[in-house]
């Protein structure tokens, strides 16, 4: 029983993991006031480049790297877009997307069905044989770790620095952001890149941790349970790494009831952690407060700047 | 010794006006500088080349006796020039002190202390860790212009800042204006409220139709004379007759509470109020202490809930449940405070503008657009209230705000309501297209419409209203007729006076 339990939440830290990572660059990106819809794209980009590039070179600092990169230039053609030729950003964002998922069929054409070694967990020494904190928290691969700091990092530019400063005030009224001299487009270019790179990162870490191989339209949907993330997690780093995990959680669940036979049809079954996770986001975003005090008042909307 | 800010010859054109007709001024350190004008005199467009929004085609613009070019605002700013816009721009979900870390130099701890500082000296009190959003539209200037002055600027432009104070809030003002002064900034003070242009100011530049025509010392003059300048010709106020009132109520509103769904709205606390055929009723007080709430609960934008008590009556019959076309249908007619968005949509023409709420009145058939018939009531809106546009397929977004406004009440007051509604009606108008809106409305009243006006605008209210209203903090005052009330008496009621006058006159029973 115990093993079931550490096994559970060990694979709730890593099944959280893609999400995380994708739905803290869209939580920069749409504080900055830009929607960016294209995830699930980036996200199949990333998944895509980190495993070609991981196979050939036989480095998974490559793979990433390249994954990160990759999905960044897909989403500066979806900045291009919406920033210079003022395209509206939810259909910008889903050409940009179904692009994307296009390219990731074709960057993983000669690899389609491979399997890939597992990124491999780190030395943690003593701290891995610990009884039950060692299995579920500290026998990860590095890149989970480095999902969490993201969370950490995250939150405390957006809250704590100036940087974060800048970033909500352009999200909030572009042309005041303007007035007082910040480069809103600049600003908000930089955002969608690094939102870009976030989802590659969450594409790769698929590919090569969570389930070490490529097959076409293996992002299934994750995409955009990140942007339901961050909507419902209220622009909040930590309530969106809350629902990122409460999402791994139920997926690990699933499994397990799959794995003790129940009678449920394995449709269902596979659509719960889709329904719960968006219920308890809905039923905790419930504040209008709330709402109104961390929503980015321009997302979504076009700037440019009057002359 | 030189000038501070000195205009030469400054040209601007605009593809269908010259908004900037050769224009001289002069800006002396250390004085109150008022720009008098009409709408559409180019009063805006002036302050935008100063400030470097916009530049102009021809002239030259010396600052402290050397010539500059001024390409952007941050320009200015190095120059030294900070402006006070209408329209502020802020940052609703950020606190004030962070919203001046965003344009001043320095860690949120020093510039909370130097706010606070700066505040106390200059009258402008103001807690650095509020959230804007919390604030009123007064405190909201008084960031504004702390964020100015912590620029340390050595001119500060001010566009109509007055228009959101309280008749107090305006001597407090003027107070920290006269300070500033003396610590030798000079100030641009945009505004067509001449009484306070004759108060404050050491110099006056008028302008009419993007000219200069006259210069001069605004304490010699008289309003009316001040206003003859500007407006080129002698404007008569519009006759108020007392009102032959009818003795049915048109609109009813029984001791009505409501909890708005924005969280940030103000909560309406026991609301009674009517209006009667052949009146005009007035509510004043300052902006944000539930009008907006009144207003959208009468207009039927928001829903009576079941958890709100008292009722609201039009035409004698039950509004509470009914949208806004159903109310239309009852006589209401509605001039909402925002003009783009709410009272006309900016991206459709004045004809289909028309069309939005006039559709009934014969202007469709069989559910298809009569297009004639359509253009034909706009245009017909145009010449009666005088609105200067490109004709009636211009878009309502392309209008002056004044001109807008005349088009909206003229397209209201064409459908005859019975019950006619509005919120701030002349925001922003210069006196002659006021005086045309406030006549109209008064010959609506007289043709035996009922009408209830929200404005800020004291001395509009005293003009037109039969009745007056104050409205503080969700709470609405007992009605007072206008004649014979004074404008000390409801400037009292309007920081919530008559809430403890209630207060003891019911002890006294």
């Amino acid at each position: 029983m115990l093993d079931s339990i550490v096994f559970l939440l060990a694979g709730t830290l890593a099944a959280a993991t893609p999400l995380l990572f994708a739905a803290m660059g869209e939580a920069v990106v749409e504080k900055a006031g830009v929607l960016n819809l294209s995830i699930e794209g980036m996200m199949a980009v990333g998944a895509a480049t980190g495993f070609a590039v991981a196979t050939i070179s036989g480095s998974y600092v490559s793979g990433f790297a390249m994954a990160a990169i990759g999905s960044a230039i897909l989403s500066s053609i979806f900045a291009v877009l919406v920033l210079f030729f003022l395209a509206n950003q939810v259909a910008a964002g889903l050409a940009v997307g179904i692009l994307g998922l296009g390219f990731s069929v074709l960057i993983g054409k000669n690899h389609e069905g491979q399997t890939i070694k597992s990124l491999p967990d780190l030395e943690l020494g003593w701290l891995s044989e610990l009884p039950f904190v060692g299995g579920v928290l500290f026998s990860h691969d590095l890149m989970l770790y480095v999902a969490i700091g993201m969370i950490i990092l995250v939150w405390w530019v957006l809250s704590h620095s100036r940087l974060g400063l800048i970033i909500r005030a352009v999200g909030e009224s572009p042309d005041a952001a303007s007035a007082i001299g910040y480069p809103v487009v600049l600003i908000r270019f930089l955002a969608i890149l690094f939102g870009g790179a976030m989802a590659g990162l969450g594409g790769a870490y698929l590919t090569l941790s969570y389930t070490p191989l490529w097959a076409e339209g293996l992002v299934a949907g994750r995409g955009w349970i990140v942007v339901a993330l961050v909507v419902f997690g209220m622009w909040r780093p930590l309530r969106i790494a809350l629902g990122a995990y409460l999402f791994g959680a139920v997926s690990l669940l699933e499994l397990f009831i799959q794995g003790q036979g129940f009678s449920i049809p394995s449709q269902l079954l596979s659509a719960m952690p889709y329904i719960i996770t968006i219920v308890i986001l809905v039923i905790m975003s419930r504040n209008p407060r709330l709402i109104r005090l961390n929503h980015p008042a321009s997302l979504g909307q076009s700037w440019h700047r009057n002359a | 010794m030189s000038a501070l800010l000195r205009l030469r010859g400054i040209t601007k054109v605009y593809p269908a006006v010259v908004a900037s007709d050769r224009i001289d001024l002069d800006i002396e350190p250390g004085e109150i500088h008022a720009i008098l004008g009409e709408n559409g005199a180019g009063k805006s467009t002036l302050m935008k080349l100063i400030y470097g929004v916009s530049q102009p085609d021809e002239g030259t613009i010396q600052w402290q006796g050397k010539t500059v070019h001024i390409r952007s605002p941050a320009q200015a700013r190095q120059l030294g020039i900070g402006m006070v816009f209408q329209h502020f721009s802020l940052f609703e979900s950020l606190t004030v002190a962070q919203n001046i870390s965003l344009a001043v130099k320095g860690s949120i701890k020093q510039l909370s202390a130097q706010v606070e500082e700066t505040g106390e000296k200059f009258g402008l009190p103001i807690k650095a860790d509020t959230v804007v959003h919390s604030l009123s539209v007064g405190e909201r200037q008084r960031v504004e212009i702390i964020r100015c002055i912590l620029q340390n600027p050595k001119l500060l432009i001010m566009d109509e800042p007055t228009s959101v104070l309280p008749p107090q809030g305006v001597q407090q003002l003027f107070e920290t204006l006269r300070k500033l002064r003396a610590e030798g900034c000079s100030i641009l003070y945009i505004s067509h409220k001449l009484e306070e242009i004759r108060q404050l100011c050491d110099t006056a530049t008028i302008l009419r139709a993007g000219k200069v025509v006259a210069s001069t010392d605004p304490a010699e003059h008289s309003n009316e004379s001040l206003a003859n300048l500007m407006i080129g010709r002698t404007i008569d106020p519009p006759v108020h007759a007392p009102a032959n009132t009818g003795t049915s109520n048109r609109l009813r509103v029984k001791s009505l509470s409501h909890v708005p769904t924005d969280p940030f709205g103000t909560v309406l606390k026991d609301i009674s109020l009517h209006v009667s055929p052949g009146e005009i009723v007035g509510i004043a007080g300052v902006s944000g202490n539930g009008q907006n709430e009144l207003m959208r609960l009468i207009s039927g934008e928001e829903l009576h809930t079941i958890d709100d008590a008292g009722e609201l009556r039009i035409n004698d019959t039950c509004v509470n449940r009914l949208n806004p076309l159903q109310r239309r249908t009852l006589g209401l007619g509605f001039v909402p405070e925002e003009r783009l968005g709410r009272g006309a949509v900016p991206e459709l023409s004045l004809s289909l503008n028309g069309l939005l709420t006039a559709y009934r009145h014969g202007l469709t058939r069989l559910g298809m657009i009569r297009f004639g018939a359509a253009r034909d009531f706009a245009r017909q809106c145009i010449a009666e209230h005088d609105v200067r546009c490109g004709g009636e397929q211009s878009l309502a977004g392309s209008l002056s705000g004044g001109n807008l406004q005349k088009f909206i009440v003229g397209r209201e007051i064409a459908l005859q309501p019975s019950l006619l509604v509005l919120s701030q009606p002349t925001w922003g108008l210069d006196v002659g297209a006021a005086n045309n809106i406030r006549r109209a409305l008064l010959q609506l009243r007289d043709s035996g419409a009922a009408v209830l006006v929200v404005s800020e605008e004291l001395e509009e209210l005293f003009e037109i209203s039969d009745r007056l209203h104050v409205m503080f903090d969700g709470h609405l005052s007992p009605s007072l007729p206008t004649r014979g009330t004074s404008t000390t008496q409801i400037g009292r009621w309007m920081s919530g006076e008559f809430l403890q006058e209630a207060a003891t006159g019911a002890e006294n029973h």
